[in-house]
Formats: structure tokens, sequence, C-alpha cells
């Protein structure tokens, strides 16, 4: 079978296993667990929705059946607090997540990869006693906190951004689109980013710089370099372009991880995208939510691994998987 | 995240092997002559001593609510020689929290280090010298384990299974270890295929000296990497564990703190001298895990060692 294929069945393997972990998970739960649920607050015709669509009242193992077949089907309940459907509830909020993630790792790995070529570059001098404690010192920073700090100053003290939200309270938009392609939403967007910014880029620029320095004890260097090319050259074209190639399987996995770890950014910006959704059903004991955002996440990450080594045999014809 | 990190720390360990523990040893005892790994240990060290002196450090009790000399509560004062770091808005010593909070996070971070490394070195070693049922079934066990987004998991076994800081360990150790047993696998299938192991047999050594004398030597400098690193992701999942609010309400730790804080407007009143230094302390230690990390990062990379 093609690798691509063997990984397409692992990868549908891995969620089937999740999806059922979840399932035992929120079942195992002290209580009655068909409990989680229903509601009490639910009207009786809602309840009998929710009953019949989930099969509460069967045993055991039909229940898993029809939670399965729910879940091929996009299906994942009724919301305990905004009595909507779960899978609306989260298609609402993924673009803003989304949308944070993505601008949060361009920046990042644009100012990670020229960043880290320069730090290869400039090898064992000032810059790199200074910027390796920085760099990592912002990789050991808890994220919230980083956010913590961008909010004191440039939301509290300057003035300068909101401090929370995706858009000024109450705005109407004709379309999502206008949503956010307005000016608002980009005042809104800049402190979130900017924290998850400061958070992601240690990781490409460490990455860089030791990619670089083993590309350039390389013989095609060597060999850049005796053709006379001027240093910059050299570095730049010959060196750091064969560098990149991890950063993007970097990039690729980094984003699955971000949309389930931007909870916490996510929260402190109250940013209304998945993670704080998922945050604010678990403390609701919004079970449905919960259920349903964890899944997304999961399937987000586990897609992006996928894309991931699916990429790294694409751009690396070294890599060659046949054999294994 | 754990994903790219390995990414950024996992290539094998080449001449490295088949050395005797002897000068594994020492080559450990030399890292520390390296000014990052020894930063490293200092930092530890000053930590560990902090969290074991706490009560006799701390002027205060950290949850008593404290008031001034003219019977006010003293919410939100500025740090003054009476309150170091100042008070909280209910009127709470930062200063004592600080010291006091240097305990669950040295718990969490030593605990979990230890865990991930222990199991993540014996899974690795089982898998990949065993081979077989075992190896399958503990690999695929890594990759799904691997699937679970970190953070979320954590906070709905914690909100499902009860906060307590033994529950945040378990769940941290539970998607961790898979990183160690892979790089370890590996590593072994290459070891197992040298030629002292090979020597090894020929004399007469049954599997289990093989694996154990021979082979396991090999691969403690990954289970080191590997724990120094564990030790920083469970401090800060920890940490934003307490800071969404599922975390153990009666611990006081940097995590909780920041959670007071934040909740409780100190970001706009700009009271720096309360959320800065718990995310200063979590920084120190975490950093301090990296350093000793990058301490064997040149292990790892021996050919960097002579550019």
């Amino acid at each position: 079978m093609s690798y691509v294929g063997k990984r397409l069945l692992h990868m549908i393997f891995v969620l089937w296993a999740i999806s059922t972990i979840l399932f035992f998970m929120f079942r195992l739960m002290p209580g009655d667990p068909t409990l989680a649920y229903l509601d009490p607050n639910f009207t009786e015709e809602q309840r009998q929705l929710v009953r019949q669509q989930f099969g509460l009242d069967r045993p055991l193992p039909e229940q898993y059946l029809i939670y399965m077949k729910n879940l091929a089907q996009g299906e994942f309940g009724l919301s305990f607090r905004q009595r909507q459907p779960v899978s609306g509830l989260m298609l609402a909020v993924l673009p803003n997540t989304l949308l944070l993630t993505m601008t949060a790792l361009l920046v990042a790995y644009a100012f990670g990869s020229l960043f880290g070529a320069l730090l290869a570059w400039k090898r064992g001098g000032l810059l790199e006693t200074i910027s390796i404690p920085v760099v990592l010192a912002t990789r050991a920073a808890p994220e919230f906190w980083i956010g913590m700090l961008v909010l004191a100053v440039f939301a509290f003290s300057l003035n300068w951004f909101p401090s929370g939200g995706a858009n000024i309270a109450g705005a109407r938009y004709a379309s999502e689109w206008d949503r956010i392609l307005s000016l608002d939403f980009l005042r809104h967007l800049t402190l979130p980013a900017l924290s998850l910014a400061i958070y992601l880029q240690g990781l490409p620029v460490l990455l860089m710089r030791s990619n670089m320095l083993e590309v350039m004890r390389e013989e095609f260097v060597t060999m850049a370099r005796m053709k006379g090319l001027p240093e910059r050259n050299v570095m730049l074209r010959h060196a750091a372009r064969n560098a990149l190639l991890p950063l993007i399987t970097a990039f690729a996995i980094t984003f699955g991880q971000l949309v389930g770890g931007n909870v916490v950014i996510e929260t402190v910006f109250s940013w209304p995208g998945l993670g704080h959704m998922l945050v604010d059903a678990v403390a609701n004991s919004d079970y449905p939510l919960a259920q349903g955002a964890f899944l997304l996440i999961a399937l987000v990450l586990v897609l992006m691994n996928f894309a991931a080594d699916l990429v790294y045999v694409l751009l690396d014809p070294r890599v060659t998987h046949g054999s294994r | 995240m754990e994903a790219a990190e390995q990414l950024a720390a996992s290539p094998s360990l080449p001449g490295a092997a088949g050395a005797p523990l002897g000068s594994k040893l020492s080559v450990l005892v030399a890292q520390l002559r390296d000014p990052y790994a020894f930063a490293g240990v200092v930092i530890y060290i000053a930590f560990v001593l902090v969290a074991i002196f706490a009560d006799a450090l701390a002027p205060y009790n950290p949850n008593d609510i404290l008031f001034t000399a003219d019977g006010q509560l003293a919410a939100s004062l500025p740090p003054s020689a009476e309150h170091l770091l100042g008070t909280t808005q209910l009127g709470r010593d930062v200063f004592s929290q600080l010291v006091l909070g240097a305990r669950p996070s040295l718990f969490v971070g030593m605990t979990a280090a230890v865990a991930v490394a222990t199991i993540g070195t014996a899974a690795g070693l089982l898998s990949g010298y065993l081979g077989g049922f075992v190896d399958k079934l503990l690999m695929r066990l890594a990759d799904i384990l691997l699937g679970l987004p970190f953070l979320p998991f954590v906070i709905v076994v914690v909100a499902l299974i009860g906060a307590s800081l033994q529950h945040v360990v378990l769940a941290i150790v539970l998607l961790l270890w898979p990183n160690p047993a892979r790089v370890i696998r590996s590593q072994v299938l290459t070891l197992t295929q040298r030629q002292f192991v090979e020597a090894a047999r020929v004399t007469g050594a049954s599997e289990w000296r093989i694996m154990l004398v021979h082979v396991a030597p090999n691969i403690l400098p990954l289970s080191f990497l590997y724990g120094s690193i564990a030790v920083g992701w469970a401090i800060l999942a920890q940490a934003s564990v307490s800071f969404l609010g599922f975390g153990d309400s009666d611990v006081v730790s940097w995590g909780t703190m920041l959670q007071d804080a934040y909740a409780s407007q100190a970001l706009d009143r700009g009271q720096y001298s309360w959320f800065v230094p718990p995310g200063l302390c979590i920084v120190l230690v975490v950093l301090a895990g990296f350093f000793i990390g990058r301490g064997y990062e040149e292990l790892l990379f021996p050919k960097l060692r002579d550019s």
C-alpha cells in the first residue's frame, strides 16, 4: 500500500480511538452518566430529542454505536446553556480561532526563520550570547502570563488596543467577511496574536539556527563559497533555503497543537474562539459542548500531523518511506 | 507542542553509544562546566531550598487576610518594607504566597519528570528490545496519546476526576511519556545492531542482562533530556490549569496567584508587583530545565562541539 494510504488509515484509527476514549471518559464520571446529557432545565421536548438522538435509555454498547454514528454525521448534540446544536456553535467561533492561530504563526515563523538564520551566521558573537537566553526565556514563559503583560502594558497602561473580545460589543456586519476584514477586528486581533507570536517564535528561531549550523557544514555550501559568491548570497540563497524544510513541518505540527493550546490566550483576551468555548463549557459542566469542542480540537491536531508528514515527503525527495 | 519540541531534540546519538557507564557519567559531570547547565542547576537548588524553608521565609500565612495598624483591610498595598511585593485585593501578602507557591510547582515538575523519564525509558526499552506484539501495542498507544490535545486533555481530566495536584500530574504524565518512549525505542533499535551487543550475546549474556546492562546505560542521556523537558511542561501545564480556574483552590501556587491577580483587575490597576513575580519564577524554573537540557544538546550534537 502506498505511504499516503497507510498514513490515512493510521489517522482514521487514531481518530476513532480518541473518540472512543472520550466516550468512556464522559461516562465514567461520578454520578449518573446519562444526566450529563440531560440538563434539568431542558423542556420535555428537548429531553426527548436528546434521548432519542443519543439513545440514553439503551445499554452502553448500543449507546456507543449511536454516539459513533452521530459523530460520523457531525452531530454533537445540544448545548446545555445555549440550547443550540453544538456543531453550529463551534462553527461560529472556528474562524476566530483559525485566524488568531494563523496570524500568530505567520508572524512568529517569518521572524523566526530570519532571526534564526542570522544567529547561525553570526555564531559565537555578542548577538548570540544575548539572544539565546532571551529566546529560551520566551519559550519558558507561560503563554497566559505573556498575554497578561501585553494586556497590562498595551491595553491598560497605554490604552492603544482593546482589552478583550473580537469585535466591539453590539457591532453588526453584513457578512462574516465584512466582520473579519473590518479595522475593528484587526485592532482586537493585535494583542492576542502578538502574545502568541512572542511565545511561538522561540521554536523556529532555535530550529532554524541549528539547521543552518548543520547545513553550513555541507559540501554545497563550501562549493558556493569556493565559487567566490558573496557571503550573504551563500547564506541566504544556499544555506537558509535548505535549512527551511524542518520549519515547514514544525509549522504544520504547531498549528495543529495551537488550536488546542490557544485555550489560555483566548481566555486571557476573552477571544471568542474554540479554546475559550471549551474552557467555558467545562467550567459550566456543559458536557455536550465540551466534548464537541475537544473532538474538533483533536481532529485539527491529528489532521495537521498528517499534513506535516505529507509535506515532508513532498518537499524532501531524500525521505523515502517505501521500506517502512 | 511536544512533538515540535521533540523535532528539535530528537537526532540520534552518533558515536556516543557503546562507551562504558563510567565514562558516560563523567560526560554528565563535564556538562556542569557548561555555563548554561551550571546556571540551571544553581537555579534548581535555589528553588528547592526556598520550597524546603518556605515556612521560615514567608513573613505571613499566605491565606491570612491582613489588616493595617488602624484596622483597615490591607488591600492592594504597594510594595513596602512590611509587604515586600505588596498585598492582594483581599489583603494577602504577595511575597508569602510567592515563596509558598514554589512547593506545588516543584512537586508537580519533579514528580512528572521522574514519572515521564521512568515510564518513557521503560516503554522505549521494552518496545525497541522485545519488538513484536509489545512493540506494536506500546507504539499504537503512543500514537493515540500524541493525538490528544495537551492542555484540553488535562483540563477535561481534572474537571472530571477532581482538581488535585496528583490528578494534574497524572494527566500530564499520561500524555508526555510517548515522546521519550518513541525516541528511546528507535535508539534501542540501532544500539542492538552494534557489535558490543553482539559480543555480549556471544559471551552468553541473557537477554535481560543485555537490555539492562549493555543497552540501558547508553540511553540514559535521552532519559535525562526528556525528564528535564518534562519539568517545564508539567509546571507550565499546572500553572495554566490553575489560571483557567480548574486547579486545586486550596493550594497557593504561582498559577492560582496569577489567576487571582487577573480576576481582581490587578492588570487594570497596573499592580505589576503582584503579577510579574509569579510569572518570572515560572520562567526561571522552566528555563533551568531547558538549560540543563541544552547542556545535553551538545552531547546530542557532538559535531557541533568542535566548531
